[in-house]
C-alpha cells in the first residue's frame, strides 16, 4: 500500500491514528482531578509535539542515516519562520505562501551550508555547521544585513512580526487578521466536554499533524529507497562506497538539503501557529535539542525521532510547570518535617530545574538503552514474546530491516 | 592486448622511494600476479592504479585511457574493482544490502537522486544480487549482518560485491592474507572458477607462493619498488634473482 512494505504501512497507520486521536490520548485525566496537570492535550503543546516531530524526522534523515551530526539545524528552523512571517507581511495571513517559501529558502541555505560543511566529516563537520548556525543567529539577532541595507530583514531582538503598515497585498477586510488557511483560522479550537473531561480540537494542530504524517511517510520512502541505502552505506564505510563507484558527496549533500527543508517546514509551521519569528529559534541550544530528541528516541529508526520529540516536549512542559506548592500538596500525607525535606530534595528537578531532570533521563537512556526509546520498546516486546513462548521462525527478515 | 599499462611510475614517501620506474602491462583475460617481499611497494602500486595515490611521475592507462587524476569512484566506473587486504564491506548492513549497492552503482552511475523509489523484493537488482551470492555459496546468509560473519565470509562477500559489477579488471590485494590453509584453498578455487566462468582480467598481489603458482599466468616480481623480472610461473620458480629477493623470506 502506498508503495510501502506491510510493516512500514502498519507503522504509518499507527502514527496516523495516534496523531489524529491525540486530543483524547493526551488528556486521560478529568479536568478537575489532581492528575490534570499531567494532561498534555492542549493545542499549544500538541502543536509543538508534531512540529518538533517534523524537525526531528528531518534531522534523523541526515544523522540517523549518514551519521553526519549537524549541530546547526536550528538555523534552518529560524530561516523557515522568518520566511513565513515575511509572506504574512507582504502577501497576507494565508499560510500557504509562507510554508512554501520557508521550505524553498531553507533548502537554499542548506545547499550553501551543506556544500561547505560536507567538505569535512566527523567532529569538523559538526563544528562547521555549529559555526554557520551561530553566525546566522548573530546576523539575525542584530539584523546585520537589514541595517547594512538600511531596512528591516529580521527586526533584530524584537523579532519579526506583522504591522498594520505592512503591504499585505492579498489581504482584505473579509479575511481573518491571524494566520489562516483559506479562512480556517489556525488558532480556532473546538472544545468537547464529556462528563469531567475536556478535549480540545485545534485547527492548527490538525494541519500540523497531517503535514507530519506526510513528512513521516516521505521519510519511510527515503529509508527504503536505493538512495536511503546509499546513505546508510555512507555511515558504515565510505571507503568501500567510493571503490564501488559511488560519489558520496552529492548523496550527503542531497540528504542535508532534504533535512534542512524538513527543518524549514517546521519553522514555517511555528510561524503559522504564532505569527512571530525571533532569532532565539536559531540558537545552538535549539540545535542541541533536536540532537537530544533524535538520540533519545533512537537515531536511525523511523519512529524514534517522533517519540524523542514528544518525550522531551512533554517533560519540558510538565516538569517546568510543577512548583513547590504542588509538591506540598502531593506529599501532604507525610509529617511536616519529612514533607519539607522531600520537597527540598525534589525542588532542584522541577520548574526551571527541569533541564536537570532531562539531563538525568538522557544519561540513563544513553547508558542503558543505546538504541533509545525504540530499543526500550523492542526489549519489552521481546520479553512479552518470550513470555508467550511464541516460535521464532522467520524472524531473520525482520531483524534485517532497520527497526521502526 | 594489454588492458592495463603502467609506464615509468615513481612514488616517493619523503625520503623513501616506494616505487621506482615501474613498468607493467596486464594482458586482457589473464591472471597476473605481483609478488615481492613485505614493503616491496605492492600495495602502493595498487593504490596508484585505483586513484588512492597519485604517482609522482609516469602514466597508468586502463583500456587506453589515463586513470591518473581521477577519483576512486570514477576509476571504478571505468571498470576496475578492488578487493582490499582487509575486507572492506558495509558492516552495519545485511549481506543482501551489501550486494545491492554495487548493483545500483553499476546501473545508476556515481550518483542518482531517487529518494522515493522503492526497492522491490524480487526486482531486477535483487535477482542479480542473489544470483551472485548463489555463485559464491552465500545464499543462506542473505539477511545476516555483514560484520557478524567470519573473516573468510567477509572476503567472499567483498569479492562477490566486486564481481557483481562485472568489472573488466579485478584487483586483489593479498586475498588470502590471514586465512587458514583450507580457506586459502577455497579462495583459490573460487578465483579459478570466477576466472574460468567470467573471463575477468585479474591482477593479484600475493605473498603466498602457493596461491600465486596455482593461479597466475604471468608473474611480476617486485623488490624495493622496482620490478625484477616478469615471466611465466614455471620460469619464475627457478629464477636466481627471485630466490635472492626472497632469501630468508621463503614462501609461507
Ligand atoms: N602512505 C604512506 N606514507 C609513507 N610511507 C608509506 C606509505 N604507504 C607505504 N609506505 C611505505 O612504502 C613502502 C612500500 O609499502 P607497501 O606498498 O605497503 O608494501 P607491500 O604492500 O609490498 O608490503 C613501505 O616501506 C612502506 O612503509
Ligand atoms: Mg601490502
Amino acid at each position: 500500500m502506498f508503495g510501502l512494505e506491510k510493516r512500514d504501512y502498519t507503522l504509518l497507520i499507527i502514527v496516523a491514528c495516534l496523531t489524529m486521536f491525540a486530543p483524547f490520548i493526551l488528556n486521560p485525566f478529568p479536568t478537575d482531578s489532581a492528575m490534570a496537570q499531567f494532561n498534555a492535550g492542549y493545542p499549544d503543546l500538541m502543536q509543538r509535539f508534531v512540529i518538533f516531530g517534523i524537525f526531528a524526522i528531518g534531522f534523523n534523515l541526515l544523522f540517523g542515516l549518514t551519521g553526519y551530526l549537524s549541530f546547526g539545524h536550528a538555523a534552518f528552523l529560524g530561516v523557515g519562520s522568518y520566511s513565513a512571517v515575511w509572506m504574512y507581511k507582504l502577501l497576507g495571513y494565508n499560510i500557504l505562501p509562507g510554508l512554501f517559501l520557508s521550505v524553498i529558502v531553507s533548502a537554499v541555505f542548506a545547499l550553501l551550508i551543506g556544500y561547505i560543511s560536507l567538505r569535512r566529516s566527523g567532529i569538523y563537520f559538526s563544528i562547521l555547521t555549529l559555526a554557520f548556525a551561530q553566525m546566522m543567529f548573530s546576523i539575525a539577532y542584530s539584523d546585520l544585513i537589514g541595517r547594512f541595507l538600511g531596512t528591516t530583514i529580521t527586526n533584530g531582538e524584537t523579532g519579526l512580526q506583522v504591522y498594520n503598515s505592512d503591504p499585505q497585498v492579498l489581504h482584505s477586510a473579509s479575511k481573518p487578521d491571524i494566520p489562516h488557511l483559506f479562512g480556517q483560522q489556525m488558532q480556532s479550537t473546538y472544545s468537547l466536554d464529556i462528563a469531567g473531561w475536556s478535549f480540545d480540537f485545534n485547527t492548527g494542530y490538525y494541519l500540523c499533524a497531517l503535514i507530519m504524517i506526510a513528512a513521516f511517510y516521505i521519510a519511510i520512502r527515503i529509508f527504503r529507497s536505493p538512495f536511503g541505502l546509499m546513505l546508510r552505506a555512507i555511515k558504515t564505510n565510505q571507503t568501500r562506497l567510493n571503490y564501488t563507484g559511488l560519489n558520496t558527496r552529492p548523496y550527503a549533500l542531497a540528504v542535508f538539503v532534504i533535512s534542512g527543508m524538513y527543518a524549514g517546514l517546521a519553522g514555517g509551521l511555528m510561524a503559522c501557529m504564532d505569527p512571530l519569528a525571533g532569532a532565539e529559534r536559531m540558537q545552538w541550544t535549539a540545535s542541541g535539542e533536536v540532537v537530544l530528541m533524535t538520540i533519545l528516541g533512537g537515531a536511525g529508526t523511523l519512529i524514534g525521532p517522533v517519540l524523542g520529540a514528544g518525550f522531551i516536549k512533554y517533560f519540558e512542559n510538565i516538569f517546568s510547570k510543577i512548583n513547590d506548592s504542588i509538591l506540598h500538596q502531593w506529599f501532604a500525607f507525610f509529617p511536616d518535617g519529612i514533607e519539607d525535606a522531600v520537597v527540598f530534595m525534589i525542588h532542584p528537578f522541577i520548574g526551571k530545574g527541569w533541564h536537570l531532570t532531562l539531563g538525568i533521563l538522557f544519561m540513563l537512556v544513553v547508558i542503558f538503552l543505546p538504541g533509545g526509546l525504540v530499543e526500550g520498546g523492542q526489549r519489552i516486546g521481546k520479553l512479552l514474546k518470550r513470555g508467550k513462548k511464541s516460535e521464532d521462525k522467520g524472524d531473520g527478515d525482520a531483524a534485517s530491516t532497520p527497526a521502526e | 592486448m594489454a588492458i592495463l599499462e603502467v609506464r615509468g611510475v615513481n612514488k616517493r614517501f619523503g625520503g623513501l622511494q616506494a616505487l621506482g620506474d615501474v613498468n607493467l602491462s596486464v594482458e586482457e583475460g589473464s591472471v597476473h600476479a605481483i609478488i615481492g617481499p613485505n614493503g616491496a611497494g605492492k600495495s602502493t602500486l595498487l593504490n596508484c592504479l585505483v586513484g588512492k595515490l597519485n604517482p609522482d611521475s609516469g602514466s597508468v592507462n586502463f583500456d587506453g585511457q589515463s586513470v591518473l587524476g581521477r577519483s576512486p569512484h570514477e576509476i571504478n566506473q571505468m571498470g576496475i574493482s578492488r578487493v582490499f587486504q582487509t575486507p572492506e564491506i558495509f558492516g552495519d548492513l545485511t549481506v543482501i544490502e551489501n550486494m545491492l549497492i554495487p548493483c545500483y552503482a553499476r546501473r545508476d552511475g556515481a550518483f542518482k537522486l531517487n529518494p522515493l523509489t522503492s526497492m522491490r523484493k524480487g526486482g531486477e537488482m535483487q535477482t542479480k544480487a542473489e544470483a551472485m551470492l548463489d555463485d559464491v555459496n552465500m545464499l543462506d546468509k542473505l539477511h545476516m549482518q555483514a560484520s557478524s560473519m567470519s573473516r573468510g565470509d567477509k572476503r567472499r562477500l567483498e569479492m562477490a560485491m566486486c564481481l557483481v559489477q562485472e568489472p573488466r579488471l579485478l584487483l586483489l590485494d593479498e586475498p588470502t592474507a590471514g586465512m587458514a590453509r583450507a580457506d586459502t584453498n577455497n579462495t583459490i578455487d573460487l578465483l579459478k572458477e570466477i576466472h574460468a566462468k567470467r573471463d575477468i582480467t585479474m591482477a593479484i598481489i600475493e605473498h603466498d607462493m602457493h596461491v600465486v603458482f596455482s593461479l597466475a599466468q604471468r608473474i611480476t616480481v617486485l623488490a624495493q619498488g622496482t620490478p625484477l623480472v616478469e615471466d611465466t610461473p614455471e620460469n619464475i620458480k627457478g629464477h636466481p634473482k627471485v630466490k635472492e629477493a626472497y632469501l630468508g623470506e621463503t614462501a609461507e
